[in-house]
């Protein structure tokens, strides 16, 4: 009954997508204000039926009501209880939903809170985001519908993947989804604009705050989602490459692009055409991402199933998103007025440089993702990893951070390129000092490593240099949510260049009672036990470490899961102030020895940390200019 | 600075961008992009020594030894047509068996034998890397 309910609501959100793109397209055309005025409406409640299907979807998969295909192929009624509930997206049905979802809510929250751009443009927004939904409703009812029924009802289901099975799955794909289709509004709203002809200071002011809370989730999303990979594969690394992670990082480096030529177009009234570009691109590799992952051209934990139709549907999907709004876009460039002129030496010129370096960057990760599958269209079967990615993005990604640590100290419009010289000397000093002190005492470390925590110390200074001298109350909150920013993107770099310079690894097969030294630690292997839980058995290695006297206790697993059948690794890690102690518990190697992995990771937690302070300083000024905002709305009424 | 002259530099600092990350991807990849291959592949094509290469096929049966070091593995991996002694210190997968599939990231040496730095095993029983789901099936076809 749930999921008849659930589908009716999915059927029916659909036909008001549908509806709302006539209205939309109807009003404009005609300009009847009464027709203008229920689109939002029907954008409010289109949102609120697609959340009623996803509640559904989350209430059958609650009950374990294995007379639904889906649950009784991706569920088990033995599972916790909280993947029941975070299972409902741990398929490829149930997260397209989800993806629609977050589509209808965004869609929702621009109808109901959006008061500022121009009214038309608004409602030519509204109908873009139907537009979008409608081919993914499509998509869903035709090749994915999550609540089709499984007659007769299966006795029970087939599991979910343990490597699923982790608080994570209740926070990372939400998180990840909220930035990643949280985009499509930006892309709504470029498409509007171009189609009412409204690209100015106005547009952009109204797209920021969209796109801003859109990259908080984005940035919350892959911090959480390298965090979960760090400790959930047991590797000990954590970011790889991975195409589908580079599918979420392509959006975020476009998204970060955006974010910075809208303040340009905000602040200048400069980058027309490039900001609406780059809005369109935002959400494209969004789109292409999904279809990445959800196509099953990749072999990943995230591909959840092999259906070439559902490649295909998307694929056509992508195609026409992408290329009816660049089509729009060529034909109404011409029509977009020239922004006002910059001198290279400035604060546009500076943000034009991280653009452009952002860009590259983006085209890097976009050739090396799509490369393979291009050549397996050839007959060609190879892959590209971290050599690849790390040789040609890791300059770029340092000259950018330069580039990061100066912009902000440049004026607007134009500026003396002497007198940023001496407003820089701090940075450029700490730099210099920080590269010197590792090259006399950290030697011998790799190059990338060496010039990453200089300028992140260099980094690090110079993000707070633009509270220098200012009354620190009185400064706006936008002002503070860069500095916090910038702090985290440095922190985190320090954090990437410790742990690929300082990480010390130790393999080593161990009997009860022996001890192994990994960085400033002593390990013990005191004995192996079993465990038992609700779902799975496992074999737990006792450990003892001890530094400086200090003796710590560490229970890393080898997980055996009954269904599916399958075994995982739990990692242990012990997080101290100067960094992890990482240990993994191998095979045992037939002579009554175990397999240990140890890692010393020293302050790779300010990876994460960084990510998280990157993030707050998005939410610092997503605060700062919605309360700007507000008071010149209060005027007007 | 006009504006014209202006928007026409954005414009081409845009596309020297896109070109920029054209010609640095394509260099790169032909340097480090990974090309997989099957025990057979190296019989008809040559070795490819001294680049990193994905070897793929399955876990011979009886071939798995452990050394003496409790950390190193021996096995064999064939395609049905040729095999290839690997040699990998580390955790093996959860499931890496004989007679099962398996994709070994590493260097091929001067002797034929292959030292992986990784090792990519199936997830679960639905689960096999596309490209040796690929391979294995070409050998099939050709067996027939």
């Amino acid at each position: 009954m749930i999921a008849e309910a659930g589908l009716a609501a999915l059927w029916l959100a659909a036909a008001l997508a549908a509806l709302q793109l006539a209205l939309a397209a109807i009003g404009l055309r005609r300009g009847e204000a009464p027709v203008l005025a229920t689109v939002r409406p029907v954008a409010l409640v289109q949102g609120g039926l697609v959340a009623l299907a996803m509640l559904a979807l989350i209430l059958v998969f609650q009950a374990s009501d294995m007379s639904v295909k889906l649950v009784a192929e991706n569920s088990h009624s033995a599972k916790p209880w909280i993947y029941k509930v975070a299972g409902a997206w741990g398929n490829h049905e149930g997260s397209m939903l989800l993806w629609v979802t977050i589509l209808g809510l965004a869609g929702g929250a621009v109808a109901w809170f959006e008061k500022t751009l121009a009214e038309r443009t608004l409602i030519a927004t509204l109908g873009a985001q139907a537009a979008i939904a409608l081919g993914f409703y499509a998509f869903l009812l035709f090749a994915s519908n999550p609540f089709a029924r499984l007659n007769p009802a299966a006795v029970d289901g087939a599991g979910l993947n343990p490597l699923l099975q982790d608080p994570g799955l209740a926070f990372h794909p939400p998180t990840l989804y909220a930035g990643y289709v949280g985009l499509s509004v930006a892309f709504s709203f470029a498409v509007g604009a171009l189609v009412t002809r409204d690209v100015g200071r106005e547009f952009a002011r109204a797209m920021r705050p969209w796109v801003l809370s859109a990259w908080i989730f984005l940035t919350l999303g892959i911090t959480a989602g390298s965090y979960w990979a760090y400790y959930e594969l047991g590797w000990g690394g954590w970011w790889f490459w991975d195409p589908v992670e580079n599918a979420s990082l392509m959006p975020w480096l476009a998204a970060t692009a955006l974010l910075h030529s809208v303040t340009v177009l905000a602040t200048r009234d400069g980058l027309r055409a490039w900001t609406v570009m780059l809005a369109v691109v935002a959400f494209s590799m969004s789109m292409l991402g999904t279809f990445l992952v959800r196509s099953g051209i990749l072999t990943s934990v995230h591909a959840f199933a092999v259906d070439p139709r559902r490649g295909a549907f998307i694929l056509v999907l992508l195609a026409l998103y992408i290329g009816g709004a660049l089509a729009l876009f060529a034909a109404r460039v011409g029509t977009v007025r020239q922004g006002t002129t910059f001198d290279p030496v400035s604060r546009e010129g500076g943000l034009v440089a991280n653009n452009l370096l952002l860009s590259v960057i983006l085209g890097i990760v976009l050739i090396g993702t799509l490369y393979p599958i291009v050549a397996a269209g050839f007959d060609v079967q190879l892959s590209v990893g971290p050599p690849f990615f790390n040789k040609a993005a890791g300059p770029l990604a340092l000259i950018l951070i330069v580039v990061m640590a100066v912009g902000p100290l440049v004026r607007w419009r134009r500026d003396d390129a002497q007198a940023l010289v001496v407003r820089a000397v701090w940075p450029i000093g700490v730099t210099a000092f920080a590269f010197a002190a590792l090259v006399v005492f950290a030697m011998p470390i790799g190059v990338l490593p060496l010039l990453g925590l200089s300028l992140a110390a260099g980094l690090a200074v110079a993000s707070v240099a633009p509270l220098w001298g200012r009354d620190l109350r009185r400064t706006p909150l936008f002002t503070w949510g860069m500095v916090v920013a910038h702090l985290g993107i440095a922190i985190s770099l320090a954090g990437i260049a410790c742990d690929s310079a300082f990480t010390v690894e130790r393999l080593i097969a161990l009997r009860g009672g022996d001890s192994t030294r990994v960085g400033p630690y002593k390990v013990t292997l005191d004995g192996i036990s079993p465990v038992v839980a609700d779902n799975w058995s496992a074999l737990q290695a006792r450990l003892s470490v001890e530094r400086d006297g200090d003796v710590t206790r560490l229970y890393p697993q080898s997980r055996t899961f009954s269904d599916p059948p399958t075994t995982t690794s739990e990692s242990a890690i012990m997080t101290v102030p100067d960094g992890q102690l990482y240990t993994v518990l191998g095979q045992p190697d037939g002579t009554g020895r175990w397999q240990m992995r140890l890692w010393w990771k020293p302050f790779v937690t300010l990876i994460w940390a960084g990510g998280v302070l990157v993030a707050m300083g998005g939410a610092l000024s997503l605060v700062g200019r919605l309360r700007k905002r507000r008071p010149r709305r209060e005027a007007w009424t | 600075m006009k504006a014209k002259h202006q928007r026409l530099t954005l414009i081409l600092l845009a596309l020297g961008a896109v070109a920029v990350s054209a010609v640095l991807a394509l260099s790169g990849l032909r340097d480090q992009a990974a090309f997989f291959y099957a025990p057979s592949d190296v019989a008809a094509q040559g070795l490819p020594l001294g680049r990193a290469v994905r070897l793929g096929g399955m876990v011979e049966a009886g071939s798995v030894k452990r050394a003496a070091d409790g950390v190193t593995v021996h096995f064999v991996v064939t395609d049905g047509k040729a095999t290839t002694p690997v040699t990998y210190a580390g955790i093996v997968p959860d499931l890496f068996r004989e007679k099962s599939g398996v994709v070994a990231e590493g260097q091929f040496q001067r002797d034929g034998s292959f030292v992986a730095g990784n090792l990519l095993a199936k997830h679960d029983e639905k689960y096999m890397p596309p490209e040796l789901a690929g391979k294995m099936h070409e050998t099939k076809t050709l067996e027939q």
